[in-house]
Order: structure tokens, then sequence, then C-alpha cells
């Protein structure tokens, strides 16, 4: 029997319920991430996107529900985020690349302290990676040295390098100078070409219709819609997805 | 105002004596403080279930009652419940009992000054919690950390003029016996205050080039 | 053992002059926070003035009295006067003169810091706003500085509160010493008295710093801007 993987559901929200201070933030959220699968979240501010990505990362704690991870749930007692977290890689808006460390050393903490891994293997993937993004010529370089748009795309080799199976992006180039928002999506697309399995909070509309493979629309704290790109832009089946989209439409 | 210059030579290894008795108490004083300070603010770190209570009281119970009673109550008071301790073990516990606290404060304020996201961005590649503090936190908190510290061990250092009241022959003590003794005030006090500015001054002004520099290597002025 | 103990600490007469030494330590502590806080934002206006002299001997003062230890001045002052006036000082005017001067010194430090963390937009939206100078002060940059000092002015008053401890030492009979010769009269009938009464103390001081900490804390959260 011909396992298709392309079908294979990675990650499972199941209900998920989510409060801040007794004010529901996230209500019955129910979703399937398919292995390849692209799926980007779109919605106003204050929606909950960034919060259930956050979830899926264990950096927020959930109320209700499950999230099921290869048949594991992660809100079991004794979850090990430490290792779920060497699985499920985000990047955040603000890069948060470690102020102290070399691009190199920030790349390889992960891989070599937490897997464990060879660092001579470890470095072959980390220059490879940097490569891809066009700054294998910064390796030495500190943080502070290095525009918004530089950082951010170290901070996806650096997510990258710990061989995730998902990786979260949380309003990557929110914090970006427009001229350098391009080359951090380009990085992204070029992922998504190859098959990597993301969730993504963006508004980039542009981008969103040409990355995803699924639109899932969250206005106030549940899921309204989840459509295919093309026909999400185009004809919205509910009201607040078009009045949201207006927003964008001068 | 003319002065005794015959009887300030003749005290000044008195003074000398006095004045290294201070320094080796504040100094033991100091290093048990930073330990108590660095035990206390990992186990609030790492959130320990009811030890995580006791140190936050013991901090409360520290920062609010003044050197002078926790030297009485060691000295004079758990005596008399038969727990005899010598005056020098209760000054190093009062001093320590002191200094832990505002060592732990200092601790968990530069752990604190690391933003939750870079420990969120260390968290997410896996970090474990004792990683993050030897590769975000430490590094980043270090610059924080240390003029705070110092600042800390100044503070030890002025209160030690506080254990000659319970017996112990330090410079205060010494300079009320010489007053005392031989009305040689204005001396005594000159020497006191000479004194203590040997002990002090050089440390304050190295806290004070160690803090400018700690600002110019974080933000370059 | 512990009867005697109560006994001795129960005693009418004990507990008045207990209260009473109380009072000495709470006046203290009292008029030095009072005089020392006026010093203190007088001092504290200088020290952000632009006359470059008067800065530099207000930085003296204020170095003179961050290095030596304040039991130290104690001294200076106590014995250093009587020697010499030739006159016996009041221990407790000594206290104030030296705690006011302390505090004045260490609050002209929270003062400025207020001062000179003030944003400079404020001011000039003020001025946007047409404010006179007056105007300018008394709604914009008096209660913003306010906030900014009243948490480092509550912390200054607890440590103040936690020094007058020192008096003891030059003659004051405060609430300690008051202990100590309540402990003194009860050494044959109730010798672990001496346990209690400093741990009664211990726990008065803590009952009294204890509110005011807790509240420079919650001062400081609330106005975190």
């Amino acid at each position: 029997m011909i396992n298709n993987e392309k079908n294979q559901v990675l990650l499972e929200i199941k209900n998920l319920h989510k409060e801040f201070d007794g004010t529901t933030v996230l209500g019955d959220i129910s979703l399937n991430i398919h292995k390849g699968e692209v799926i980007v979240v779109l919605g106003p501010s204050g929606c909950g996107k960034s919060t259930l990505l956050r979830c899926l990362n264990g950096l927020e704690s959930i109320q209700g529900g499950d999230i099921l991870f290869g048949g594991k749930s992660l809100t079991s007692k004794n979850v090990q985020w430490q290792d779920i977290r060497q699985h499920i890689g985000m990047v955040f808006q603000n890069y948060d690349l470690f102020p102290h460390m070399t691009v190199m050393e920030n790349v390889l903490l992960g891989p070599v302290k937490v897997q464990k891994r060879e660092k001579s293997e470890a470095l072959l993937q980390a220059e490879q990676l940097l490569d891809r993004v066009g700054l294998l010529d910064r390796k030495d370089s500190y943080p502070r040295q290095l525009s918004g748009g530089q950082k951010q795309r170290i901070a996806i080799v650096r997510a990258l390098c710990m061989n995730p199976e998902i990786m979260l992006f949380d309003e990557v180039t929110a914090a970006l100078d427009p001229e350098m928002v391009r080359e951090v999506l380009d990085v992204i697309l070029s992922l998504a070409k190859q098959g990597m399995t993301m969730v993504i909070v963006t508004h980039e509309m542009g981008f969103a219709q040409a990355v995803a493979d699924h639109i899932v629309f969250i206005d106030g704290g549940k899921i309204c819609e989840v459509t295919k790109p093309d026909v999400f832009f185009a004809h919205p089946e509910t009201e607040r997805a078009k009045q949201f989209l207006n927003i964008f439409q001068f | 105002m003319h002065l005794n210059w015959e009887f300030i030579i003749s005290s000044l290894p008195l003074y000398e004596k006095a004045g290294w008795l201070t320094l080796k108490l504040a100094l033991l004083g100091i290093v048990a403080s930073l330990l108590i300070g660095l035990v206390c603010s990992l186990i609030l770190y790492y959130k320990t279930k009811g030890l995580k209570q006791l140190v936050l009281i013991y901090i409360e119970l520290s920062r609010n009652t003044p050197l002078l009673i926790q030297l009485f109550f060691l000295y004079f008071g758990f005596t008399k419940i038969g727990i005899v301790m010598s005056e020098y073990t209760c000054a190093i516990i009062g001093l320590s009992f002191l200094g832990g606290s505002y060592m732990t404060e200092v601790f968990r304020g530069g752990i604190e000054s690391v933003s939750k996201a870079q420990i969120e961005s260390g968290l997410s590649i896996g970090l474990s919690k004792f990683q993050l503090i030897r590769y975000v936190i430490l590094p980043q908190a270090f610059t924080v950390t240390i003029p705070a510290l110092g600042a800390n061990c100044i503070f030890l250092l002025k209160e030690t003029s506080i254990v000659g009241v319970i017996a112990i022959p330090d410079l205060m003590h010494l300079t009320q016996s010489l007053i005392g003794m031989y009305y040689q005030t204005f001396e005594a006090l000159l020497m006191l205050v000479v004194a203590y500015l040997i002990l002090i001054l050089p440390l304050s002004l190295f806290l004070t080039w160690l803090e400018r520099r700690v600002r110019y290597a974080q933000f370059g002025n | 053992m512990l009867n005697s103990v109560i006994n001795v600490m129960g005693e009418g007469i004990n507990l008045q002059r207990l209260l009473g030494g109380l009072l000495v330590t709470a006046r203290i502590a009292l008029i030095s926070i009072i005089v020392g806080s006026l010093l203190g934002i007088i001092l504290g206006l200088v020290m952000s003035s632009k006359y470059k002299v008067l800065r530099f001997f207000c930085r003296l003062y204020l170095e003179f009295f961050r290095i030596i230890p304040i039991l130290v001045w104690l001294f200076i002052f106590y014995f250093g006067v009587t020697a010499l006036l030739g006159i016996d000082v009041d221990g407790e005017l000594t206290a104030v003169i030296v705690f006011s001067l302390w505090g004045g010194a260490e609050m002209s430090d929270i003062v400025r810091g207020a001062l000179v963390s003030l944003p400079k937009h404020q001011i000039e939206s003020g001025r946007a706003l047409g404010l006179s100078f007056w105007g300018l002060y008394r709604y914009i940059l008096i209660p913003q500085a306010v906030r900014r000092l009243l948490p480092g002015a509550i912390n200054l008053s607890t440590r103040m509160v936690k020094t007058t401890s020192l008096v003891i030492m030059i003659g004051v009979t405060d609430v300690v010493k008051v202990g100590q010769q309540i402990i003194e009269r009860a050494v044959v009938t109730a010798p672990t008295t001496s346990f209690f009464m400093y741990g009664l103390i211990f726990i008065l001081y803590f009952i009294i710093c204890y509110p005011l900490s807790k509240l420079s804390k919650k001062l400081e959260a609330k106005w975190e801007s």
C-alpha cells in the first residue's frame, strides 16, 4: 500500500479554546494541516492569528481542545516542549537573533547544543542554507551589523537548521522596511516550492495569494472561512471576509 | 585647631588592624551573599514549588528589618535560648542574611532584563531552561548585573560599620574606645573617616568606571 | 520559661515604655523624612540647573554621604560637636540633623533623576498648546515628576526608618534601648526575654517597613509609563 505522503496529516487542531484573563481569544478552532501544505492565516488585528501560532508552539497554553502532532497530544501534562519545538520551527516578527553571537553561532546553537549533532555536519548545512538566502558572506557578522531583511532571513535559516517538519511564520515582514519585504518573502516562497509544511500569518495579500494552498480567515477568534486562495480573493464567502479585503483596496 | 599628631601616629597600627578586620568580614559577607543570591534567584527562575515561597518570604523579612536588630537578635537573643554563637559568626550570618536578599534581587533583575522575545526565540529552537540561562540570559544580563553587584558590595562594606555593636573590635568600636579613653575625639574621628575612605573610595571609583564602560559597550556613548 | 517572659513583656509599664521608645523612633524618622525631602527637592532642582559650580558642590555633598557610612556620620556629629562645643549634645537632635542631611542628599539624586527623565516632547506639546511657564509646571511637569520620584522616595523613607535603629549608639532611648533596659531588669526572672524582645522589635520594624515597600512597588508598577 502506497502511503500518500502529501495527504498525511501532520498537525491536527481540535476545538482549540484559548482565554486571556477570562476573555475568549480563540474559540472552537479546528483545522488539519497536511504534509507539504501551506496555510496562510488572515484576519483583522486582534483576531487571534498570532495567538493561534503561539499555541502551536507551546508559547501559549490552551484552556480547551487539543493539538495533535504526529498523532500525539500536545496538551497532556508530560509534553516535552523542548523536543516538540525541534520539529516545529517558528520565526517571529522581530527576528530576535541573539545579539551577542555571530550569525553562524546563532544558526549553529540549536543543531549543536540542543540536537547534539556533529559540528562539521551542522556547519555544512548552515553554510548551504546561508548561501541559498544569499548571506553566506555574512556568517561572521553580528546582528547589529545587519539590516532587518538580512536578520529575518538569518532567523529563517536558524529555524531551518533544526530540520523541522513544520515552519510557523508570525507576521515576519511586518517590522521591515518595504524594500526588504520582498527578499524575505522570496525565501518563504522557495521553501513552499520545496514542499515545506508551513503556517503563515501575514498581511501581505499578494504574497498570501501566491504561496498558500489554503487561506484560513479568522475573525473574532473563530474560523470564518477555509478556501483556496484564488477563490478567497475573488469571491470571499462571508461578509466579514469581504469587509476585511475591502480594507486593502482604495 | 591643632591635631595631636603623636596620637594619630601611635594609633595607626590599631586602625590598620581594625580596618583589615572590617575588610575580612565584608569579604566573607559578600561571598556568602553572592552564593545565597545565586541559589535563591535560580529557585525563583525555576519556580520550584514551596521553595519559591520561602525565598520570597526571606527577601521581604531581610529587606524590611535593620541589620542592627538582626545582629542583636542573633547575638543576644539566640544565646539565651541555648544557641550560642561567637560575635564573628553572628556578624557573618547577619551580613549574609541581609546581603543575600539584595544579591537575589540583582540576579533576578538581570534575568528579567533579558526581553521576553529573546527568551521565546531561544525556546523556539528547543533550548532547555538551563541552556537558556547559559547561552541567552547570562551573556546579556552580565552587563546589567555587574554594576548592580558592585553597588551591593559597597553597600555591604558600609553595613559592616554596624557590627561593632556586638563587641567586634572593628573601626567603629575602636574609635569609640579611643574617644572614651583618651578624649582625642577629632583625631580618632579623622582616622575613622580616612579609614573608610580608603576602604570604600577605590571601590566606588572602580564601579563608576565600570558602569561607564558597560554603558559604552551597550549603547556606544 | 515562657510564662515568665509573658509576665515581663505583658507588664503594663513595660508596654508603656516600649510604646514611648517607639514614639521616639517614629519622631526621629518622621521629622528627618520631612526635612530631608524638602532639602532634597531644593537640592534636586539645583542639581538640574545649569550652574556648574553649584552642581559640583552638591555632587560632592552627595558623594560624601554616600561613601561614609551613616553610623560614622552619627559619630562625627555626636562626638565631634560635643568635643567642639564642650557641651552635651542631644542624641535625638543629632540624629535628626544627620538623617535629614543624608535624606536630603539621597533625595536630591532621586529628584534630579525624575526631572532629567521627563520626556522633552511633553514640554514641546505643552508649549504648542499655549501653556504658560507656571501652567507647564503645574499640569504637566510636576505630576509627571512626582510619579517618577515617589517610588524612590518611599524606598528612601523605608531605608531611613531602618537606619533609625542606629541612634541607640549615640545614647538615644529609642525602642531598642527600652527593650534592652527591660531585658536587663528581667535577666534574673526571665532570662530568655532577650530572644522574644528582640524578636518583637524585629517584627515591629517589619510591620512598619513592609507596607511601605509594598506601596512603593505598587506605585512603581502602576505608573510604569
